[in-house]
């Protein structure tokens, strides 16, 4: 199999992570959108474990890694998300403006 | 020289690399199954309804899965199924519904820097697509010898990961407290007495 083709994949799935990162204001679909780009991350680190042929199996057990530390990311993740939302009634992270430098106009609803 | 022949030097066999367009069965469905996740993560990023979208990511997690089989990481391959489609989504389908997210179509889900963030990810597809093309378009995986299989992934991780594993479960413990102590109101830290963030 050419090696292009798992890299193109990961390439792929991490702009999309980008792409829904920075454009979606929901903080459960921002989870996602991480989800994804660190899918994208493993797709390459299987790649290259099989590619090199390695015999520590470097790479999958690194996959194997993040995705542990992704699990334990979206469960902390989704609590402080929950916390937002018991305090603040909305989870729009375009709101949550208090930690910004300068105050900025209120951001209005996108049609 | 690019990177796929620095690497060549470690390799224990020397790789004839057929054309782009004779695809091997494997190729062929790899790039179906690559195909379905772009897709499926496509829909993710845009849909309008935040259920649909934890269920087009279910689709595009499997979808990663079976990549994951094709490149001879079996391993792998069942966690992400376990982990990813079973939990991860499963908690995210729980944190939608608890925020109360509008269950059908809602329109206030992107927010306005939507030309910004695709031009982000375009610049970034395009910089991270065209230097691994560049680097690897002649790097050929040899999945006859490739060591994968779960055997090989379990004597790996138990015999020269031990202590990460290790680490890992302790990562697991600590969020697992924190997760908790975040989201019960009556432990933690005194609230302010202005009454907010009482449930």
């Amino acid at each position: 199999m050419h090696l292009v083709y798992p890299l193109l994949l990961a390439a792929g799935l991490f702009a999309l992570g980008v792409y829904g990162v920075l454009a979606r204001r929901n903080a459960v679909l921002v989870l996602m959108s991480v989800e994804l780009m660190l899918n994208g991350a493993n797709v390459n680190l299987v790649a290259f474990s099989v590619y090199l042929q390695d015999r520590l199996l470097g790479g999958q057990v690194f996959a194997l890694f993040v995705i542990v530390v992704a699990a334990a990311e979206v469960g902390v993740g989704l609590a402080i998300v929950l916390l937002v939302y018991r305090n603040r009634e909305s989870i729009d992270i375009d709101r949550v403006r208090e930690l910004a430098d300068v105050d900025p106009p209120e951001p209005e609803l996108q049609r | 020289m690019s990177p796929a022949d620095l690497l060549a030097g470690a390799l224990p066999v020397p790789r004839t690399a057929p054309g782009f367009l004779g695809w091997d069965p494997q190729e062929a469905v790899f790039v179906a199954l690559a195909l379905l996740a772009l897709a499926a993560g496509v829909l993710v990023v845009t849909t309008r309804n935040v259920i649909h979208a934890a269920l087009w990511l279910v689709v595009a997690l499997g979808a990663v899965a079976g990549c994951y089989l094709l490149l001879t990481a079996e391993f792998v391959a069942w966690v992400q199924v376990l982990i990813y489609v079973g939990a991860v989504v499963v908690l995210l389908l729980f944190g939608a519904m608890l925020t109360r997210a509008p269950i059908g179509r809602s329109a206030d889900l992107d927010s306005a820097n939507r030309p910004a963030a695709l031009l982000a990810a375009v610049a970034t597809f395009g910089a991270l697509g065209g230097l691994l093309v560049d680097g690897f378009r002649a790097a050929y995986v040899d999945l006859d010898t490739a060591p994968g299989g779960p055997a090989a992934t379990g004597g790996a991780i138990f015999r020269y990961f031990v202590l990460p594993f290790e680490v890992a479960s302790v990562l697991l413990l600590a969020a697992l407290v924190g997760a908790i102590v975040l989201s019960r109101p009556d432990i933690g830290a005194d609230r302010p007495p202005d009454g907010r963030g009482a449930p």
